[in-house]
């Protein structure tokens, strides 16, 4: 009788946990949906006082990058065509109004001096804007560069241009840190790696000059596996960076660093670019305890030595490892506060090579800055994209910032390239 | 009194045999390979396929119910052991991070190791024998 007892408050227990579970999930449900209807505010983001964030858009697909014209027009880029085409166009940035163009795949676009560019994974395009700041001609882009290197891996061809004419492209090392074979155990580092050669850098071509090849780029910076992040200032008149730093360290060399050292080593770098710059990879790598380059295993490093790395160029700030950095925008509106102007706004996409420990990242930073430099702490910015911590935990998040884009009332989007949402984040405080 | 269709002792039985009958044990490898297999997927797969088999968006593919996991066994030993750097496509998603090759593996681990992704993350699929990983890796050397 005592058992059948034991086992019936089981059962009425049991039913309890899972009436109050389904209550959480429909709670859930409903929350969910009062964030999706386009145009609903503070769609469950964070933000500091006096922001508003308004979702534009939702669901439109890979948005990687987003640019915003002098009318309000805003354009993305999709990794992945959507009706076969790669650019979406959201008439005076409304997601009710929306067509497409560009039949290839891609990360960058940016508006400059009358032009839309956009990258496929090989190539730059651009298109003419007429006199209402349109697209004259969405079927026939002029191909401005060629012939880029793309291997799968790394091959997102950011893009951003100067005040001089000149384009600058990522051309992301198709390698995690120039092994024999990649990311195989016992496989050495080639030395000289070859790859920098054409690829794992910045190079620098005419954004006027159609019809250009690798060749007729200059590598304006080198030692850089991965940029999806860079962006000229203006104010600076410099280029700046953010490196996607390796990772697999404790896959691959478990005598030197624990499953704790590889979610955290190495720190992922903000990087002022001068031509000629060499910021070591595959080489090297940035450790954000001891703040500085240490010597990679692949290349006898032994997680301390510097060797080599003591010469190579540093970053200007260091950020935790694996966040991966996808956007970067310097403010340059007048709409948000004052300590905002010129500073630096970064999308981190959020890691995956922090497993076994939890993932990180999923939220835009803000960087102060001065004369070109950080001038105090950065700062999270926007959170809540993952959708909670325990998404943000495993990685399995709801949306996962990628592109920066400034209105031209100093508003800031920002896209996700997980379910293709647009935000607008607006500041109305006092 | 009134008469039942359907006896309760016979809906008891009906209900526990549905229920054994429902019951995923049967053919799951012993404990102690998917132990092992475990393992090996903790320190050599886990950081790219993730603890939920579910891999990474564009780069790493995911294990849990994809014909190249659950199809031929010789193709899915072959990829562990020589490594894969093409792209691969799962509906409709390409993956581009490189499968490393995994020489230092022993046939045992590799065997372990594929029994496990093939039973987890929601797979059901026959065993990986060392018999099967000694006769790929013997057409790789001739």
């Amino acid at each position: 009788m005592k058992t059948i007892k034991w086992y019936l408050s089981c059962l009425v227990f049991t039913c309890m946990i899972v009436v109050s579970a389904c209550a959480e999930e429909n709670k859930n449900i409903s929350d969910t949906t009062a964030i999706l209807p386009a145009g609903s505010v503070n769609p469950g983001l964070t933000l500091p006082d006096g922001f508003t964030a308004t979702t534009v858009a939702e669901n439109l697909g890979s948005v990687r990058h987003i640019a915003v014209s002098s009318n309000g027009d805003i354009y993305a880029k999709l990794e992945k065509l959507k009706d076969g085409k790669g650019i979406l166009l959201l008439k005076g940035g409304n997601a009710t109004a929306v067509s497409s163009f560009g039949n290839y795949p891609g990360t960058g676009i940016s508006i400059k001096d009358g032009y839309l560019y956009a990258s496929s994974n090989s190539a730059v395009y651009r298109y003419k804007l007429n006199a209402n700041n349109e697209v004259e001609n969405p079927g026939k882009p002029e191909t401005i560069i060629k012939g880029l290197t793309d291997r799968g891996q790394h091959n997102s061809k950011s893009i951003t241009l100067d005040d001089a004419g000149n384009i600058y492209v990522n051309i992301g090392a198709p390698s995690n840190s120039c092994q024999v074979q990649d990311r195989a155990v016992g496989s050495k580092g080639q030395d000289p790696c070859p790859i920098l050669e054409y690829a794992g850098g910045i190079w620098q071509f005419k954004a006027g000059t159609p019809g250009q090849e690798f060749k007729d780029g200059v590598r304006y910076a080198t030692g850089i596996r991965n940029s999806v992040a860079l962006s000229w200032n203006s104010s600076a008149n410099e280029l700046y960076v953010l490196q996607h730093g390796r990772d697999d360290l404790h896959r691959m060399f478990d005598d030197l660093y624990t499953t704790k050292d590889n979610a955290e080593l190495p720190a992922e770098e903000f990087l002022l670019a001068k031509k000629g710059s060499n910021f070591g990879w595959p080489y090297c790598y940035y450790d954000g305890k001891q703040q500085k380059k240490i010597l990679a295993p692949e290349y006898g490093g032994d997680a301390k030595t510097q060797g080599r790395c003591e010469s190579v160029d540093k970053p200007i700030m260091a950020f935790p490892a694996h966040l991966a950095p996808n956007a970067l925008l310097f403010y340059t509106g007048s709409q948000f506060p004052e300590k905002y102007k010129n500073g630096a706004f970064i999308a981190f996409h959020g890691s995956w090579n922090r497993a076994p420990e939890p993932q990180a990242g999923f939220f835009v930073v803000f960087v102060p800055m001065k004369d070109g430099k950080p001038s105090g702490e950065w700062e999270v910015f926007a959170d809540g994209f993952a959708g909670s911590d325990e998404k943000k935990a495993s990685g399995r998040v709801d949306y996962r910032p990628c592109g920066l884009a400034q209105a031209p009332d100093g508003a800031l989007y920002v896209s996700d390239d997980n379910k293709g949402n647009i935000w607008k984040i607006t500041y109305n405080g006092k | 009194m009134r008469r039942r269709l359907i006896p309760v002792n016979v809906v008891i039985a009906a209900l526990l045999f549905i229920l054994l009958s429902l019951e995923p044990d049967q053919t799951k490898p012993p404990a102690a390979v998917m132990e092992r297999g475990k393992t090996v997927y903790t320190k050599e797969c886990l950081t790219c396929h993730q603890a939920d088999g579910l891999g990474v968006q564009r780069m790493n593919p995911p294990l849990a119910k994809t014909e190249w996991v659950l199809g031929p066994k010789a193709r899915l030993i072959k990829i562990v052991v020589n490594g894969l750097t093409d792209p691969i496509e799962i509906d409709g998603d390409t993956f581009h991070n490189p499968m490393p090759p995994h020489p230092h593996l022993t046939d045992q681990q590799v065997a372990d190791v594929l029994t496990y992704v093939r039973n987890s993350f929601g797979n059901k699929a026959s065993a990986v024998t060392i018999r099967e990983v000694k006769k790929v890796r013997a057409e790789k050397k001739s």
